[in-house]
C-alpha cells in the first residue's frame, strides 16, 4: 500500500540535463518494486499548483542514517518542476508512493535487454539490480537527443553486461535512436525479455521490434497525471485486456507498466471505436462538455 | 510548562453531526463526485467511513469510455477537466463498488448522470434498495440528447423533469439532491424549479465551463476543447451561489462544494448556508485532504467557541426578513 509522507529533501543533484532529488520519506522503500513511481505535491500547502507531479522511482533505501529515502529524476519543464529544482536540503516535500504496477520479473534466470529513452532510464536501475539478484544477464540500450540527456551512462556501464548508447546528434555512442540499434543487440545477446521506459514513440518502436522477434516486452509509460492514485481519470490510454477487449485504462493504477503488445500505441490520444463504452455520443461532443467531471 | 505545550492549544470537543433532508451524518465533510472514484483508492490513505459521506463519481446506465486525452490542464489555483464521464455503468457499480462502500460502513451518496429523463429513471430504479445508499445526487450538468445536447442544469423545465422523475422512482427515505451548475443566469430560479419538482436538497456547485489554449501547439489544450474548471479558483463563485440560494430557500438543505481545500474554506460554506461540504479537487494533490479538512474544521470551530456544527449553518445569511421586504414594510 502506498503512503503519503511529509518528506524532507536529503540531497539535490544535477545530472546532465536533469535533477535527481532524494527525499527522506519513511515507508516508501519497504514496499517498493522496480517500475513504481511517486506522486509529489509542488509549491507548498498554499500553492496555486494543485496537482501531483508523477516521477518514476530511481532508487530507495530502507533505512539509512536518517531513515528511509526515495530518489527520483526529473527535467524542468514547467513551474512545478522549476519549484522542485529550487528545493534545498531539509525543505519539505509532500510525497505519495510507491504507486502503480511494477515490472514483472522472469521466474527463471533469463537474459534481459533494458531500453531507456532520456531520463526514462532512471527507473531501469533498480530493475537491473533486481534482475541481477536473480542471476539474469542484463544488457542495455540507452538513447537520447544529446549526450547530456542520457541519464546514468556510467552507472549503466558498471551494472550491466553491455550497454549501447545512441544520440541523435552523435555526441555520444551511435548516431540515431534506440530502435536503430535494438535489433542487433537482441540478436547479439539472444535476449528472452525486453523492458523499456521512455517516450511513447520509443515504446511503440521497441514493442514492435520485440513483437517481430517473439520476445516478451514490458513498457513503462510516461502519461500526464493529475493525482497518480487512480481517482482523476486523466491518465488513460487504450489497452487490450486478457479478454481481448480494449479499455481506456488508468496508467497510474493499471500501469505504468504494461505488456508492450497490449498498448494500442497507434490509438493513444484517441478512444478507439471498439473500446469498451465507446464512442461518446456525437451529441454529447457537440454540446459544451464542461460541468461533467 | 512542558506538559501544557504537549497538548493542543484548544481541545476540540465539537458536535460535528449534521443532517441532510432528514438523514443524519456523523460530520459535514464528504468527498466530491468525480474526485474520489468510488472510495476504494482513497481508502489506502484513510478510513472512508470516517467521512460524513462518500459521493461517488457520476454513474451512467452503460459502461462509458469517456473522451480522448489530454483530459486535464492545470490552471491557476484550479484545473480544467474533460473526462467525459468515463465509468463502468450502473450494473458493474452495483455489483462491485457500492457493496464495497457498504462493507466499509461508509455512507454512499451515489451521483447519477444520463442523457435523457428515461436514463435517469432507469438509474434511480436500479438504485432502489441498494445497500449502503444514503442519498442520490443527480448530476444534471449533462447534455440532453433529446434537446440538441443542451444541458439539463441550464433550463428550469429540463432540470425539473429529471428531478421529479428521479424523486418518483426513489424510496421516500432516500434524499434526492440536484447538483446545480453555476453556468446559469439565475441559479436561484433553477434551484427553485428543482425544489418545486421534489428535490430534497441541492448540491452546489458543479464545475464552471472553461478553456485553455496551448501556446506551443496553438490548439486547445484539452482534446474535448472546453472543460470543467474546479479548485480554489472557483470557490468565491461557488460560495456566492450557495449564499444566494440559502438566502431565498433557507429550509432547503445544501451540500456545498467548489474549491474547498482547508477547514476554513469548509467553514465559509457552512456559514453561507451549506449543511455539509464536499472536498474535490484538493484530493488530487493531497489524498488525505477530506480528513485533514475535517480536523481543521473541528479545530476552527473549537477556537471560535462553537460547540456544534449545526450552530454555524447559514450564520452568514440574513435570518431576518430579506432587506428588500423589510424596506418595503418600513415604507408602508
Amino acid at each position: 500500500m502506498p503512503v503519503q509522507v511529509a518528506g524532507r529533501v536529503l540531497t539535490m543533484r544535477r545530472v546532465g540535463a536533469y535533477h535527481a532529488m532524494t527525499l527522506l520519506a519513511d515507508g516508501i522503500a519497504e514496499e517498493f518494486r522496480p517500475g513504481q513511481f511517486v506522486a509529489v505535491a509542488v509549491g507548498g500547502p498554499d500553492s496555486s499548483m494543485l496537482l501531483h507531479r508523477a516521477f518514476s522511482i530511481h532508487a530507495v533505501t530502507e533505512r539509512g542514517q536518517y531513515g528511509g529515502t526515495v530518489t527520483f529524476v526529473f527535467a524542468v519543464i514547467g513551474r512545478g518542476t522549476a519549484w522542485l529544482a529550487r528545493r534545498r536540503p531539509n525543505d519539505a516535500v509532500d510525497v505519495v508512493g510507491p504507486l502503480g504496477r511494477s515490472f514483472r520479473l522472469p521466474r527463471d534466470r533469463a537474459t534481459a535487454t533494458l531500453v531507456g529513452g532520456g531520463y526514462g532510464s532512471a527507473p531501469l536501475f533498480p530493475l537491473i539490480d533486481a534482475l541481477r539478484a536473480r542471476g539474469c544477464r542484463v544488457d542495455a540500450v540507452l538513447g537520447a537527443a544529446t549526450a547530456d540527456r542520457l541519464f546514468g551512462p556510467l552507472e549503466a556501464k558498471r551494472r550491466t553486461t553491455s550497454v549501447v548508447f545512441t544520440t541523435e546528434d552523435a555526441t555520444m555512442g551511435e548516431r540515431g535512436r534506440v530502435s536503430d540499434v535494438l535489433p542487433a543487440v537482441l540478436e547479439h545477446t539472444g535476449s528472452d525479455v525486453v523492458y523499456a521506459c521512455g517516450p511513447m514513440g520509443m515504446l511503440r518502436a521497441v514493442s514492435a521490434i520485440a513483437a517481430a522477434r517473439g520476445i516478451p516486452c514490458q513498457v513503462a509509460v510516461e502519461e500526464s497525471m493529475a493525482c497518480g492514485i487512480g481517482v482523476c481519470m486523466t491518465c488513460v490510454l487504450p489497452v487490450v485486456g486478457d479478454d481481448g477487449t480494449t479499455r481506456m485504462v488508468r496508467s497510474c493504477v493499471e500501469g505504468p507498466v504494461f505488456g508492450g503488445d497490449r498498448v494500442r500505441f497507434g490509438d493513444v490520444g484517441t478512444v478507439p471505436a471498439d473500446a469498451l463504452g465507446a464512442p461518446v455520443a456525437p451529441l454529447a461532443d457537440a454540446a459544451p462538455p464542461g460541468a461533467t467531471p | 510548562m512542558t506538559s501544557t505545550v504537549a497538548r493542543p492549544s484548544v481541545a476540540p470537543a465539537v458536535d460535528l453531526r449534521t443532517t441532510l433532508a432528514g438523514v443524519r451524518f456523523p460530520n459535514p465533510v464528504f468527498t466530491a463526485s468525480g474526485c474520489a472514484a468510488a472510495g476504494r483508492e482513497l481508502a489506502q490513505f484513510f478510513d472512508v467511513a470516517a467521512l460524513g459521506g462518500v459521493v461517488t463519481k457520476s454513474i451512467m446506465v452503460r459502461p462509458r469510455s469517456g473522451r480522448p486525452t489530454p483530459r486535464m490542464a492545470e490552471t491557476p489555483s484550479g484545473m480544467l477537466n474533460s473526462i467525459g464521464l468515463q465509468g463502468p455503468g450502473i450494473d458493474a457499480f452495483l455489483e462491485h463498488d457500492l457493496p464495497w462502500l457498504a462493507d466499509r460502513g461508509a455512507r454512499a451518496v451515489v451521483s447519477i448522470a444520463g442523457g435523457s429523463v428515461e436514463e435517469y429513471v432507469r438509474l434511480a430504479t436500479k438504485l432502489r434498495g441498494a445497500p449502503g445508499l444514503a442519498m442520490v445526487e443527480v448530476n444534471i450538468s449533462c447534455p440532453n440528447v433529446e434537446d440538441r445536447g443542451q444541458v439539463f442544469a441550464g433550463d428550469s423545465g429540463a432540470a425539473a423533469a429529471v428531478i421529479s422523475a428521479v424523486r418518483r422512482q426513489s424510496p421516500a427515505h432516500i434524499p434526492v439532491f440536484a447538483k446545480l451548475s453555476p453556468d446559469v443566469t439565475d441559479i436561484v430560479a433553477i434551484a427553485r424549479a428543482c425544489v418545486d419538482a421534489g428535490a430534497d436538497g441541492l448540491s452546489m456547485v458543479n464545475t464552471l465551463l472553461g478553456m485553455v489554449i496551448d501556446t506551443t501547439t496553438l490548439r486547445p489544450a484539452l482534446a474535448g476543447v472546453t472543460g470543467g474548471l474546479s479548485g480554489p479558483a472557483i470557490r468565491p463563485v461557488a460560495l456566492r451561489c450557495v449564499w444566494q440560494v440559502a438566502q431565498v430557500l433557507p429550509e432547503v438543505p445544501i451540500l456545498g462544494m467548489g474549491g474547498v481545500r482547508t477547514g476554513l474554506d469548509a467553514l465559509q460554506f457552512l456559514l453561507a448556508g451549506a449543511s455539509a461540504v464536499s472536498v474535490g479537487t484538493a484530493v488530487f494533490g493531497d489524498p488525505r485532504a477530506p480528513v485533514r479538512v475535517l480536523a481543521e474544521l473541528e479545530q476552527a470551530l473549537a477556537e471560535r467557541g462553537i460547540d456544534r456544527v449545526a450552530d454555524v449553518i447559514g450564520l452568514a445569511t440574513d435570518r431576518l426578513p430579506r432587506p428588500d421586504i423589510a424596506r418595503t414594510e418600513e415604507e408602508q
